[in-house]
């Protein structure tokens, strides 16, 4: 077998694109207008498929903040922390994230990605065993198999699994790390934290929750879904993401376990990569202090989903959760979703399109992220354009083990 | 007496039974499926329907597959092995 014949299907699913006259997954946004709108196919489209929750990215304050340090400090750090040194704006922006969780340290890694994968390869290693729900996010699978840790799934959502799972490691429960997600990135649903946090108190382990898509949506203060259901305490480790709700690049884990400061000593992804730029770490400063005053932008970005999920919900769309930032709209088969896709980027509307085995369940979904920074006119020129569609897609709604 | 009972270990051809129905069913009884199928060749399973493969035997065997199995897991028979294997360990 040749070096590049593993590429055969992915080289014919291309030429199958190029017959419909489609990429989904190579879109060109032409110029970025706002955080909401930009210029796709040399038209006027509202963007609906950025994870811009608090809608961030052109904050005035956020904008100057990276501007001055880009002046100040330059434009790269050119190089790994470890190797050639961080900048004192990487240990501040890692106080107050400490602080903003009430935890004793904070980590920053340069992607979202990159936090999770540094998180797992460094905390798991041979021997050892991470129990992740099973629609964990590609970053955790990734950060498993780097830690060679034995990788147990549980069932999606589900505290008895985790539960059974535990039962049958026995002694070996109590130094299991267990895995979930704030908000799922692929149906929008929240984990039933307080009854994992439950399982984990009667096994032992320690709990990572990763609430990149819920960083700054949910709780008082947005500190995620682990504020929003009162386990904040129980969680031994946090990682979230700079480049959704606080419109940046980067990723970070807090903890309050004095084992996180060694964790830079044995993280390859922390150790081998370069820094974040200056002006990375100041625009995320100044989102982070924005974030956790954002009421007003929460209480927006509430009323913009629950709007656009009452919508699609009105007009008989399967949804895959209840409301969130993340709607997940469920159709039948590839083909049907990327029609649908493309025709709603032909109404002026850009989503994301997800197919399996991306998504749960062998579904293709349609997903729309909404943004604090949407006017309630495009949360209903996004509805129109869905109602548009619905008429004649001939939707087939897929079986899913949610409900709507 | 079977595997949810715990009190007996399950040998090679009863994990093979197993495998090879819950595969009719997660195929629709499209194929003939032997020890020797290929489950992603010659069932054309993606990465997570195998994924979620193991979710659905591990509780007719009582015990849990790590996902690390699956690099050495082509046909029916390695995962069978592999099953086997836990069992025994259990």
């Amino acid at each position: 077998m040749g070096l590049f014949d593993k590429f055969q299907g992915l080289s014919a699913a291309r030429r199958e694109l190029g017959t419909l006259g489609i990429d989904p997954f190579a879109v060109e946004i032409e110029k970025i207008l706002s955080p909401t709108e930009g210029i796709i196919h040399g038209r006027r489209t509202i963007l609906a498929g950025t994870n811009n929750y608090l809608g961030l990215t052109f904050d005035p304050d956020c904008v100057k903040a990276a501007q001055t340090a880009l002046a100040a400090e330059g434009t790269g750090t050119t190089g790994s922390r470890m190797a050639n040194g961080s900048y004192a704006n990487h240990r501040k922006l890692e106080a107050e994230l400490a602080a903003f969780y009430g935890m004793r340290d904070a980590i920053v890694f340069s992607t979202g990605y990159q936090a999770n994968l540094g998180m797992l390869s460094a905390l798991a290693g041979a021997g050892d065993v991470v129990l992740l729900d099973a629609d964990c996010h590609a970053s955790i699978y990734d950060g498993c198999r780097l830690s060679g840790a034995e990788v147990i799934r549980f069932r999606h959502n589900n505290p008895e699994d985790l539960a059974k799972r535990m039962r049958r490691l026995g002694a070996r429960a109590a130094d299991t790390l267990i895995v979930v997600e704030g908000i799922y990135s692929m149906l929008g649903d929240r984990a039933p934290l307080k009854e994992i946090v439950a399982v984990k108190r009667e096994h032992g382990g320690y709990l990572l929750v990763d609430e990149a898509h819920s960083l700054g949506v949910l709780g008082e203060r947005g500190r995620g879904l682990v504020e929003e259901q009162e386990v904040l305490a129980d969680a031994d480790f946090i990682v979230g993401t700079f480049s959704k709700s606080l419109g940046g690049a980067g990723g970070f884990c807090v903890s309050d376990l004095p084992v996180l400061d060694l964790v830079r000593y044995s993280s390859r992804p922390y150790i081998f990569t370069a820094s974040p730029s200056p002006a990375t770490i100041a625009s995320t400063r100044q989102a982070l202090t924005k974030l956790a005053a954002a009421r007003d932008l929460r209480a927006r970005l509430r009323a913009n989903y629950e709007r656009l999920h009452a919508g699609l919900a009105g007009m008989g769309y399967t949804l895959g959760a209840s409301p969130s930032p993340v709607i997940a709209v469920v159709l039948g088969d590839r083909l049907e979703a990327l029609r649908f896709w493309n025709r709603l980027l032909q109404h002026g509307v850009y989503v994301n399109l997800m197919l399996p085995p991306a998504t749960p369940n062998g579904v293709s979904l349609i997903r729309c992220s909404v943004s604090a920074a949407h006017t309630s006119e495009q949360i209903d020129a996004v509805c129109a354009a869905f109602a548009d569609l619905r008429a004649d897609a001939g939707i087939v709604a897929a079986e899913l083990g949610t409900g709507t | 007496m079977n595997a949810m009972t715990g009190n007996i270990a399950l040998d090679y051809p009863q994990i093979v039974a197993e495998l090879k129905a819950e595969l009719s069913r997660l195929s629709h009884g499209r194929f003939e499926i032997g020890d020797d199928t290929d489950l992603l060749g010659d069932l054309a399973l993606d990465s997570l329907q195998v994924m979620n493969l193991l979710l659905e035997i591990e509780d007719k065997f009582d015990v849990s597959i790590p996902v690390n199995i699956l690099p050495d897991v082509k046909t029916v028979r390695d995962l069978a092995l592999q099953i086997e294997n836990l069992v025994r360990e259990k």
